[in-house]
């Protein structure tokens, strides 16, 4: 057995308090021990189930406590089709559109199953409920619950509402180490085909305790749309003030 | 200019030359997305018949994206080699991979200038995987900075240690661990989480530190955006190398905010530091299929074929390293495995073909259909065909880029299986500091000087 284990080395142990990266994982041969191997598939397994997941409407539905919610589909049937077809993720299924109530609404909020429906049924109704908490005088839409849908998917809702502004909360791609990450993309007048990402501010990994608590982004989430209600305008022209880095350096 | 073919007696037309190098493409969602993808299988092949026709010197008179309207169309065809081009110009599609399946190492070294990336992509195009692997591992580009790198019966790997806030103690850390597996010959790179100089040069200081205090035989990255290098270089940051993502077109080089005359202006700066030490090749270029779709600027060509020109981006810069994330983007453009292997032999041997100094970014995405038997495998195929390094993260979880990559432990796996050495001066150090066994292979250790780099960090 030539397995040296570092796992349990003191040193390896104060390190990985400065970091979630797999360090010091010791090593069979070239390989992986066999428990790092089978916690590996397990982290995969968790990603690849989060993605495949079918969003439940009705779990967000039970969660935002009396408020009026309304159901739709993308243009992309089913998930296969979703993962293949972002242009058909950001669109709203006709029929679909077509029902969507109209009304003089200074908010319209979309919970978009995105890439993580585990991350919408398990932080989405939170931040919906302590965003509008939050939100004292705004007309504020029918919680649109959208399935198979991507961020831009917002433009088509709010455009189809006359929403003045929309902020879509969508589960994020899930890594290895976070399969449950909730993102909030807040949209001023979003025209569907016009407005591109530039125009949208973003906050992302909502994901307590690990990542932004639920408070953290709603007081972020109504500042950001205070002050892009007041310039009339939101993303590049109003300043983000998410700490969370880009990765503009590397190819997206 | 139309291309046509009769297969079983159906007659099948396409209606430009990029719509046929479109068709005859391995089948992959990023074509279908773009709506050029051949409808049908036999479409498929139909469109591989009439391409095996096509005269290379086609791609000389006939540019997929024109002259007037595309820099990187310019810079490929004002580049041109004529008298490099000379063994292969009188040959189509066809032959020429059959030419390049019995040529020897020395031809096509002398023939890479006169190739463009258009040739290459269509040959490509008429091979198997086999036949990818087979040519390029018949092509060798050696390249240096600290450390060489392509020397043949080597492989060398980028140690990536990302932390999602750029927090020293935890780079330290994951850095410790991946020189202890005897990783981080080709560079360490850093993708930082954000953009800004300070964070950039604090992240350049603590590797140049490390590098120094060890008298390691290699390079320094942090992957900012070429703009952000210049600005630190004119500042007196200590930049090894100077990074950029590129693509094929010159409209998606522009939403990546770079231009050749940026890329030219970096390159300058880079090589008046003279901070090599066995070679001057200064640039880091990653590329990867995908790219020019995403920026909605790939002007109707295909996925591959407009990668395999960001590799002439590449090539204006001697650049020590280049590599194809290959399936870093998504579903969207790679749906599986299947499509993610196929695109990175493509990829390698184009950009090997071209003469560049091809190395991968062996990866998947959670929303991809691929695991780490996948990773395993592409390693592999990629290792038979002499690729020149590979990225490595640790435990192959990057948690700053939420993706899967290959590990340290996969290149300790590639290096055993194929009798593959790190680059020889990265290789005497591992030997001087006790890391080496006495077969050549990494040293298990448990406690060991270079340590210190994590204890004092994490105190």
């Amino acid at each position: 057995m030539s397995e040296v284990t570092l796992d349990n080395d003191e040193l390896w142990i104060s390190l990985r308090r400065h970091t979630q990266a797999r360090i010091g994982l010791g090593r069979s041969g070239s390989a992986l021990p066999t428990r790092h191997r089978l916690e590996l598939q397990t982290a995969h397994a968790a990603a690849r189930d989060a993605v495949h997941s079918p969003f439940e409407p009705d779990t967000v539905a039970a969660g935002l406590a009396g408020m009026a919610t309304v159901r739709v589909r993308s243009a992309a049937g089913d998930r296969l089709t979703y993962l293949q077809r972002p242009d058909l993720g950001r669109r709203l299924d006709p029929t679909d559109r077509a029902h969507l109530p109209t009304g003089e609404w200074d908010v319209a909020f979309v919970v978009a199953d995105g890439l993580s429906s585990r991350a919408v049924h398990e932080h989405a109704a939170a931040v919906v409920r302590e965003t509008a908490a939050l939100l004292a005088g705004w007309r504020i839409a029918p919680v649109v619950l959208a399935e198979q849908a991507r961020v831009a998917l917002g433009d088509d809702v709010g455009a189809a509402m006359g929403a003045e502004m929309v902020v879509v909360l969508v589960g994020e791609r899930p890594g290895m180490s976070a399969a449950d990450s909730l993102g909030a993309y807040l949209t001023y007048r979003p025209v569907p085909g016009v407005t591109t990402d530039a125009d949208r501010n973003c906050l992302s990994n909502i994901r307590p305790p690990s990542g932004l608590s639920y408070e953290g982004a709603a007081v972020k989430l109504a500042g950001l749309m205070g002050r892009g209600r007041e310039l009339g305008v939101t993303g590049v022209g109003l300043k983000d003030e998410s700490d969370h880095g880009d990765v503009s350096g590397r190819l997206l | 200019m139309s291309y046509t073919s009769t297969l079983g007696g159906e007659r099948h037309r396409f209606d430009s030359l990029a719509r046929l190098l479109a068709a005859a493409s391995p089948e992959r969602s990023g074509d279908h997305l773009a709506g050029l993808a051949a409808t049908s299988a036999r479409q498929r092949v139909a469109a591989r018949w009439a391409l095996a026709e096509v005269p290379l010197t086609t791609f000389l008179t006939e540019p997929l994206i024109p002259y007037e309207s595309d820099d990187v169309t310019r810079l490929i065809l004002d580049t041109h080699d004529t008298a490099a081009f000379a063994p292969v110009a009188g040959l189509t599609v066809g032959e020429f991979r059959e030419w390049l399946l019995t040529a020897d190492s020395p031809a096509l070294t002398a023939v890479a200038p006169g190739l463009t990336p258009e040739m290459v992509a269509a040959v490509s195009k008429l091979m198997g995987n086999a036949d990818l692997v087979a040519v390029a591992r018949k092509v060798r580009v050696v390249t240096g900075f600290r450390s060489t790198i392509g020397l043949p019966g080597r492989l060398a790997t980028r140690l990536q240690p990302n932390h999602p806030t750029d927090d020293p103690a935890g780079v330290a850390a994951a850095l410790l661990d991946g020189l202890l597996l005897g990783s981080g010959d080709a560079v360490i790179g850093i993708n930082p989480a954000t953009d800004s100089p300070k964070a950039v040069r604090e992240l350049l200081e603590l590797l140049d530190g490390v590098i120094r205090r060890y008298a390691i035989p290699t390079q320094s990255c942090v992957l900012c955006h070429v703009t952000t290098s210049v600005d630190l270089m004119e500042r007196g940051a200590p930049v090894d190398l100077v990074f950029q993502s590129i693509a094929g077109t010159q409209a998606a080089n522009a939403s990546f905010g770079v231009t050749l005359g940026l890329l030219d202006e970096a390159y300058e700066a880079a090589l008046k530091l003279e901070r090599g030490t066995v070679g001057r090749n200064v640039m880091y270029f990653e590329t990867g299929q995908g790219a020019a779709l995403s920026a909605d600027a790939h002007h109707g060509v295909d996925q591959q074929t407009v990668e395999a020109r960001a590799y002439a981006v590449a090539r204006r810069y001697d650049p020590l390293l280049v590599n194809t994330v290959v399936g870093f983007i998504g579903p969207e453009y790679l749906y599986d495995g299947r499509q993610i292997l196929r695109a990175a032999l493509e990829d390698h041997f184009c950009g090997k073909l071209l003469g560049l100094p091809m190395g991968l970014d062996i990866c998947y995405t959670n929303h991809a259909d691929a695991d780490d038997d996948d990773v395993a495998t592409m390693l592999t195929m990629l290792g038979v065909a002499g690729a020149s390094f590979v990225i490595c993260t640790p435990g192959g979880d990057d948690i700053m880029l939420n993706y899967q990559s290959a590990s340290y432990h996969d290149a300790l796996y590639l290096r055993e299986v194929l009798g593959l050495r790190p680059a020889p001066e990265f290789e005497a150090w591992l030997e001087s500091m006790g890391l080496l066994d006495e077969r050549g292979g990494i040293r298990e250790v448990g406690s060991h000087a270079l340590t210190a780099i994590g204890k004092e960090l994490a105190a």
